[in-house]
């Protein structure tokens, strides 16, 4: 599909251009969330579109779907609300670092441990862009921000093994660089029944990157191409050889009841409907 | 925006001028103006791969057909 057949169909053309800084990664994304939902081949009309605040969450409000733009960190809580009132729709959440590990940290925990169909993308630019460039828990520890001069001192989450350890069943990372692999990760993250999550490694040019020595879009996406280990790669390699790196691709599978269908059984077996 | 069938073009309203197309084409069509937007110099080299259609953050930059896998 061309770019323009791509807009014209999911996006709300007359939201565009969008208001994001030159270089930032959030525009790659969005673009890899459209291309992996027409991949995925989902009904538009029967998906719903979820995030919470940030720069990130501002996605949505593009994109030409039923969309709700919600709280700072509850993305996930109304993602719940609408997929158990309405099992049959897809329910795609958009969200960011600093929404989605902080504010949103424990309604991340609890929908994996659900294992509620839901697909997440988290937008991971390792700071708090809209609001000047806060430190968030996925800043890498020792890196600068607007809240940590002489730099942060705070271990960063490694999400995609909290969300494994939590009991998600599909997870995976990918970069803005790697666009054509973020494509088919998020896209079999739709496929999957259950709770998937994708991590995005993206760049914040104005806020992370002019405060560490990444000082383009065009040195951050080089900095992803020379530190991204596809995950086949990795397990080749030992911890040591590891170290600084980060691992992408496809990280966990496994297969769990699905929460809402799980609920339904419940249901029926109150009813007496159970057979 | 002038539309050439099969020739990448950008749409200088939407680019920001980041740089990512013309760091990252493999087969280097592109090159910066002053204002560091993409002019498309080299539309021979061109191999249709769309990793700059994938990358940009603008949705600015269109291979004017079918790319990415079709």
């Amino acid at each position: 599909m061309s770019v323009e057949e791509l807009l014209e169909r999911y996006t709300r053309r007359d939201k565009l251009p969008h208001i994001w800084c030159p270089g930032c990664g959030n525009g790659i994304i969005m673009g890899a969330v459209i291309r992996a939902l027409d991949q995925a081949g989902v009904d538009q009309k029967k998906t719903v579109i979820v995030s919470g605040i940030g720069c990130s969450s501002r996605a949505p409000g593009y994109m030409k779907f039923d969309t709700l733009h919600t709280t700072h960190g509850r993305a996930l809580a109304y993602a719940t609300g609408v997929k158990l009132a309405r099992p049959e729709l897809k329910v795609v959440v958009l969200t960011g670092d600093g929404d989605c590990a902080a504010i949103g940290g424990n309604h991340l925990i609890h929908a994996a441990r659900r294992n509620i169909d839901l697909t997440v993308v988290v937008f991971n630019n390792d700071i708090y862009g809209m609001t000047g460039g806060q430190y968030s828990p996925l800043t890498p520890q020792g890196s600068y921000a607007t809240t940590a001069p002489y730099g942060t001192v705070d271990r960063n989450f490694d999400l995609c093994e909290l969300v494994k350890a939590a009991g998600g069943t599909y997870v995976a990372r990918g970069t803005t660089y790697h666009t054509r692999m973020l494509i088919d990760l998020i896209s079999a993250g739709l496929g999957h029944k259950g709770f998937s999550f994708i991590e995005v490694v993206s760049q914040c040019p104005m806020y992370y990157g002019r405060k560490n020595k990444l000082t383009s879009a065009v040195a951050m996406l080089e900095w992803q191409k020379e530190h991204a280990v596809p995950v086949k790669a990795a397990a080749k390699l030992t911890p040591e050889q590891l170290k600084g790196k980060f691992v992408i691709g496809e990280l966990h599978r496994q297969e769990a009841p699905e929460y809402t269908e799980v609920y339904a059984n419940l249901v029926a077996r109150a009813r007496g409907e159970e057979k | 925006m002038e539309k050439v069938p099969g020739i990448v073009t950008v749409n200088e309203k939407w680019c920001k001028g980041c740089g990512i197309c013309i760091a990252f084409c493999p087969a280097k069509v592109f090159t910066a103006r002053e204002d560091g937007k993409p002019v498309v110099t080299n539309p021979d080299a061109c191999t249709r791969c769309g990793l700059c259609e994938l990358r940009c953050p603008d949705f600015a930059i269109s291979l004017g057909g079918k790319s990415h896998g079709e």
